[in-house]
């Protein structure tokens, strides 16, 4: 009973937190904020950070709480980007009197669902596998559905939509071009849609951790052995968290194509998949607000570095490496337990860590 | 038929670019317990120096690969010094971050020393082409060379874990570091030369890659990277011979697949083999099958 109330408080501040910075985000869009005027490209982050949370958040899903280190996670972005800009484009060009938001909709469903398939289709496999040749693996197919997208070509000829395989020939206007990626795509992404996606996400996340599935999932990572002998179908629960994981980069995915005129698959390359990686390491493994705050802070970072100019990204990779060698290292720990040492013992921590 | 050969000798020369770079991989990974992603940035920095050496001091191209071969030694072992030791005990996520760090840091540097722009990397070994059946098979002398590095560090790569004192070290470190502290072994310094050996392959595969490629920019070196690190995984990770194979059957594979079923999907051709390979034997052609104890 006690530990329910304090998981309902923890996901109570979860929550909270990105209310109350969604409303001061809003405000000071609006220039309510005496003195604080967000800059323009400031404001151009805000769809990419809500879309880099519910990435992180997706992750940490399979690499904190399922436990198997997934290097491909980009993959399932591209997909749910490419089937929502589809889909999107599709609806407004087949029936021009829909609303803009039904369109929107329609993009995050339909890049869950295809994300989702991609999911189940790639976990069959890699569950098999164990460690470092599972992470391999996912890298395998980050790459392969990159590849893929970059030999596909649709295009929209008022309702009718045609593919082409490597053949870009087709009647009507591109608007998936191969290697440019999507072309021409309306933008309909809205900070408030990307907020409303985050507290989905952490809504269906929250709630599948802190459920008997959500239980089983952490019981296999922990010790499969055991797991399995006190009858948890291991595959079955790490495959929910994968699959789980997969549709919400989907919808991560389609909402970040419909932020931007055009999109090339090769944004979604090994690069990004580590990206959200790095966000989710960086925030604490198997912490949802850790993963949060650390994706919201490091889309932000390179646009704070911005005066730095061309050290820009040299910055970046020092911080990184420094707060991973602050936070890590024996000797730095050692240093932080003395100065506080009402922290409590690691052995009591352990369960919830 | 001779098209095909001429196919299968480039695949099997960028195979062995692949199988020295992989070689590193697995012997850190085979050690330290690590993925090393600054790996394949290592390569681009090593492409660098021989090319700076060639084009601005005009001095030989053996020289050039020598001093190649010094800067990235020294890179390797500050690399290890000053990001992966003091992480010797934390978590294996956290050390791969720090080694994603150290690849953005190392790609950085580059693009501000030598610029975003492609160099055109001047071949370094240039003794002429080799033409066979009347010149409808020509073998360039990179080609050649690159094969021919690749067995010589093999074999001296071979002779060297198995017949000296540091190589027996290498295997106990590999095998249980606990117990090889015990034994009297000294651990860092045993990963600090790996990580040597490692770097210094890499700057040989950085001319390589560079003399049969000559396109040379900062992110040269993530694909081959990561390319040769799936090499070390398919041949099974840890192992020399692994290596070898698990880079010339990639190196093969490419190049087949880009000339006879598309250029595109290439990649993915590699990678779906490389998938297919692990789900037969999934710790590698050439890795052995570990049980797990309760």
């Amino acid at each position: 009973m006690r530990k329910n109330k304090r998981n309902f408080l923890n996901n109570a501040v979860t929550y909270g937190m990105v209310i109350v910075a969604f409303l001061l985000c809003e405000l000071a869009i609006s220039g309510l904020i005496g003195g604080f005027k967000m800059s323009r490209s400031l404001k151009g982050q805000l769809v990419p950070i809500c879309v880099y949370v519910v990435m992180a958040v997706s992750l940490n899903l399979t690499v904190g709480f399922s436990g198997e280190l997934s290097l491909g996670h980009a993959g399932f972005m591209s997909v749910g980007a490419f089937s929502g800009v589809l889909i999107s484009q599709w609806l407004g060009s087949a029936f021009p009197d829909i609303p803009s938001l039904a369109r929107v909709i329609a993009a995050l469903v339909s890049g869950g669902i295809f994300a989702g398939i991609a999911g189940i289709l790639i976990g069959i496999p890699v569950l098999r596998l164990r460690g470092d040749y599972l992470a391999i693996v996912t890298l395998a197919f980050g790459e392969i559905i990159r590849n893929l997208i970059n030999c596909m070509y649709f295009s929209l000829d008022g309702k009718s939509l045609h593919f082409g395989f490597n053949n870009p020939n087709l009647a009507g206007k591109l608007v998936i071009n191969g290697p440019m990626g999507a072309t021409g795509v309306n933008r309909l992404a809205s900070f408030e849609v990307g907020f409303v996606l985050v507290l989905f996400t952490l809504f269906v996340v929250m709630n599948l951790v802190n459920s008997r599935s959500g239980r089983a999932i952490m019981a296999a990572r922990d010790n499969r052995i055991a797991a399995e002998a006190m009858g948890i179908n291991v595959t079955k629960y790490k495959m929910i968290a994968f699959v789980t994981s997969a549709v919400l980069a989907g919808m991560a995915g389609a909402l970040y194509g419909l932020n931007f005129a055009n999109t090339a698959a090769a944004k979604f390359k090994f690069d990004t998949s580590i990206l959200v990686l790095v966000f989710v390491v960086l925030g604490g493994i198997g912490s949802i607000r850790g993963s949060i705050i650390a994706a919201a802070l490091l889309t932000i970072l390179p646009e704070v570095l911005r005066e730095f100019g061309d050290y820009r990204m040299l910055v970046y990779a020092i911080v990184l490496i420094a707060v991973m060698i602050a936070t890590n290292s024996p000797l730095l720990g050692n240093l932080f337990n003395r100065i506080r040492p009402h922290r409590m013992k690691p052995g009591k921590e352990a369960g919830k860590a | 038929m001779i098209q095909f050969l001429s196919f299968l000798i480039s695949g099997i020369s960028l195979g062995s670019v692949y199988a020295i770079i992989a070689l590193g991989y697995s012997m850190v990974y085979g050690i330290a317990k690590m993925l090393n992603f600054a790996h394949g940035d290592v390569i681009m920095i090593g492409a660098y120096i021989a090319f700076c050496t060639v084009q601005y001091l005009h001095l030989p191209p053996l020289v050039a690969v020598l001093a190649a071969v010094v800067v990235c030694t020294v890179l390797g072992i500050l690399i290890e010094g000053l990001a992966y030791k003091p992480l010797r005990q934390a978590s294996s996520l956290a050390v791969l971050i720090t080694a994603i760090g150290m690849s953005y840091l190392l790609q950085n540097v580059a693009l501000l020393i030598w610029g975003a722009n492609p160099k055109s990397f001047p071949s370094v070994i240039s003794l002429g082409t080799l033409s066979l059946f009347d010149g409808r098979l020509r073998i360039t002398s990179e080609t050649f060379v690159t094969i021919l590095a690749n067995i010589v560090i093999m074999i001296a790569l071979t002779l060297f874990t198995n017949r000296t004192k540091m190589g027996k070290a290498m295997r106990c470190v590999s095998e249980d570091k606990g117990a090889a502290e015990l034994m009297g072994v000294n651990v860092n310094s045993t990963i600090s030369m790996t990580f040597a050996i490692g770097s210094a392959l890499a700057a040989v595969a950085g001319v390589l890659l560079c003399s049969s490629y000559p396109t040379l920019m900062p992110t040269t070196g993530a694909m081959p990277g990561i390319k040769a690190f799936t090499a070390a995984v398919f041949g099974g990770i840890g192992s020399i011979p692994g290596a070898l194979i698990g880079g010339l059957l990639l190196g093969v594979i490419e190049i087949l697949g880009r000339a006879y079923i598309s250029t595109e999907l290439s990649d993915a051709i590699v990678f779906a083999v490389l998938i297919v390979v692990l789900l037969v034997k999934p710790t590698g052609l050439l890795g052995k099958p570990t049980h797990e104890k309760v």
